[in-house]
């Protein structure tokens, strides 16, 4: 890669000891990043800690404060921001969270906080750290506004392949179909679309990959931009929801994992990736739908007739929330109160996991085909005491992300 | 010569006193040295690998942050090994960093536990009377202790 690397700052408690270390220095080599700890004395250390007024006991977390403070004071320079402590410390976790607070209050610096295990690998990191560095990198491709030319954009999830065929700001072709193995399942969305579109392969100008698949399948066809969903999504989020200046909030519940990602003009400011558990993502609604032995489509509808706070439901764990919809269902619960459960259950853990991590920006734009499930909808709203927009096409928003950011590449061939 | 942990044990000027009565610190740089000569680990900058946090739950439950335990898997056996032990409370930064707080109280907890070693439990100098109160009961200390350079 010829570019410069993306000077990524590392504020940071115990990696180092956990053997993570070489995990996050490989991941931002997969990027061409470079990671760094700012420096700072020890006098740094002293003022800022007191400055910054939180009594942190650690030596590395009061160390970690001074480094966020040096790169908002403008004493250190860098292009994006990496937080990482312990999983399980309270201490650290408060402290982290503040300086996600501090800095993308402060600063345009983009940040991304972590809490990691010492299994924590390289390839978890990996998304987020894209993320990092397109957004320092890219900005200009990131303000792209509307989407010209024909582009196809196809978005490679763990449950689901979708692809859209855009022309002249328009979405002319979609398909989507349950990912199984990766290159047939893109192979099907696309001939999906193309026939939809009523267009062959070869008027395509650009194409767009996104999702755990975006590798395998970007560089099988040639595509021209391959790109990690957060950034994708968020461009597609206010693309679709036609908000694309000021603030925003985004929040795609996907298969697998979640993203919740704090938008400003179309570009994301803060973020965080995953749940603990896959209690909180569409698998486990997938199967609460099995359960109550109704297809998916049927359970957001069903959820809407219920009522959600006559089930109990354990919202940490898959496991947890599954023993909690047996036991519902066997004490005579209805299928619509147990639907409804389950989708507040859902919107809980995402709320208490990872909306606490980014700061909730109105309009918040619930994206990916969770979206479509009303229940959770209509339980995220009511915890966010706000109401959710779901955009058109909402299912369709990396492919959509994906064929915008892609007619970019059109005027450079 | 005894082996004394030392605490901050990352503490030089600890460290430095120790030798100077005559004994061997045990502290951070023992350890580390350990790991940085050890061939075929890779993991900067301490030379550790995710197998060390496995290897502190021998001090601290699977619950700990890895951290922790990472860092237990240093001073643990420091502390297994020592003879006698120093502890200086709320010493400043620079002083010697210790970096976790929580790891803090475990190793002093962990000290203060060993059945049998003279531990010096004292409080680290804000003033020069002070000063020289600390380094006066920290030669007192490892002079008892029995050395080459006990007079």
């Amino acid at each position: 890669m010829s570019e410069q690397p993306v000077r990524v700052a590392q504020l940071s408690c115990g990696p180092e000891h956990s053997g993570v270390q070489k995990e996050i220095y490989d991941a931002a080599e997969a990027v061409n990043a470079e990671m760094f700890f700012p420096d700072v004395t020890l006098a740094d250390i002293r003022r800022s800690y007191d400055a910054f007024g939180l009594e942190a006991r650690s030596g590395d977390l009061k160390l970690a404060i001074a480094r966020a403070m040096a790169l908002v004071e403008g004493n250190v320079e860098a292009d994006a921001v990496f937080i990482a402590t312990c999983f399980r410390c309270a201490e650290a976790a408060i402290v982290r969270n503040e300086l996600r607070r501090y800095i993308h209050e402060h600063s345009d610096l983009p940040v991304v906080s972590y809490s990691f295990t010492e299994r924590t690998t390289s390839g978890t990191l990996l998304t987020r750290m894209e993320a990092l560095t397109t957004i320092a990198r890219r900005r200009a491709l990131l303000a792209r506004e509307k989407q010209k030319g024909t582009t196809m954009g196809i978005d490679s999830g763990s449950a689901t392949t979708k692809a859209v065929i855009m022309r002249n700001n328009e979405i002319i072709g979609t398909g989507w179909m349950p990912t199984t193995e990766v290159i047939n399942s893109a192979n099907g969305v696309i001939e999906a679309a193309l026939k939809e579109a009523g267009l062959e392969m070869g008027d395509i100008e650009a194409i767009g990959t996104t999702g755990y698949g975006r590798h395998l399948i970007g560089d099988k066809i040639g595509a021209d931009l391959i790109q990690e969903e957060l950034t994708v999504n968020s461009k597609g989020a206010v693309y679709l929801a036609d908000r694309q200046h000021g603030e925003a909030t985004v929040i795609d519940i996907g298969g697998m994992d979640n993203k919740a990602i704090s938008v400003q003009d179309g570009i994301p400011g803060t973020f965080t990736m995953g749940g603990i558990c896959a209690g909180a993502s569409g698998r486990f609604l997938e199967m609460t739908a099995k359960r109550i032995g109704v297809d998916i489509t049927e359970l957001g509808p069903i959820a809407m007739k219920g009522i959600s706070k006559t089930v109990p439901m354990n919202s940490y764990c898959i496991v947890f929330g599954t023993q909690s919809l047996v036991n519902a269902l066997a004490e005579g619960n209805s299928k619509e109160d147990v639907a409804a459960a389950a989708c507040r259950s859902v919107a809980e853990q995402v709320f208490e996991q990872q909306l606490q991590e980014v700061d909730i920006k109105e309009p918040v734009i619930m994206v990916g085909g969770t979206s479509l499930i009303e229940g959770l909808v209509h339980e995220m709203g009511d915890l966010l005491q706000t109401d959710i927009l779901v955009p058109h096409h909402s299912q369709y928003i990396g492919s959509v992300g994906s064929a915008l950011l892609a007619s970019g590449f059109i005027e450079e061939k | 010569m005894a082996k004394v942990f030392i605490y901050p044990a990352t503490s030089l000027v600890l460290s430095d006193m120790v030798e100077r009565w005559g004994h061997e610190a045990l502290g951070a740089a023992t350890s580390i040295r350990e790991r940085i000569q050890t061939p075929s680990l890779d993991s900067p900058p301490l030379q550790m690998t995710p197998e060390d946090p496995k290897k502190g739950l021998k001090y601290a439950a699977v619950e700990v942050p890895c951290g922790v335990r990472g860092r237990m898997s240093i001073y643990g056996p420091l502390i297994e090994e020592a003879d006698a032990a120093i502890i200086i409370n709320d010493a400043d930064l620079s002083f010697g960093c210790m970096g976790c707080a929580r790891t803090n109280e475990l190793v002093m907890y962990m000290v203060r536990q060993q059945e049998g070693l003279p531990v010096l439990d004292i409080k680290y100098p804000y003033s020069e009377e002070e000063g020289t109160a600390f380094v006066t009961q920290i030669k007192e200390f490892l002079t008892g202790l029995g050395g080459e350079n006990n007079e």
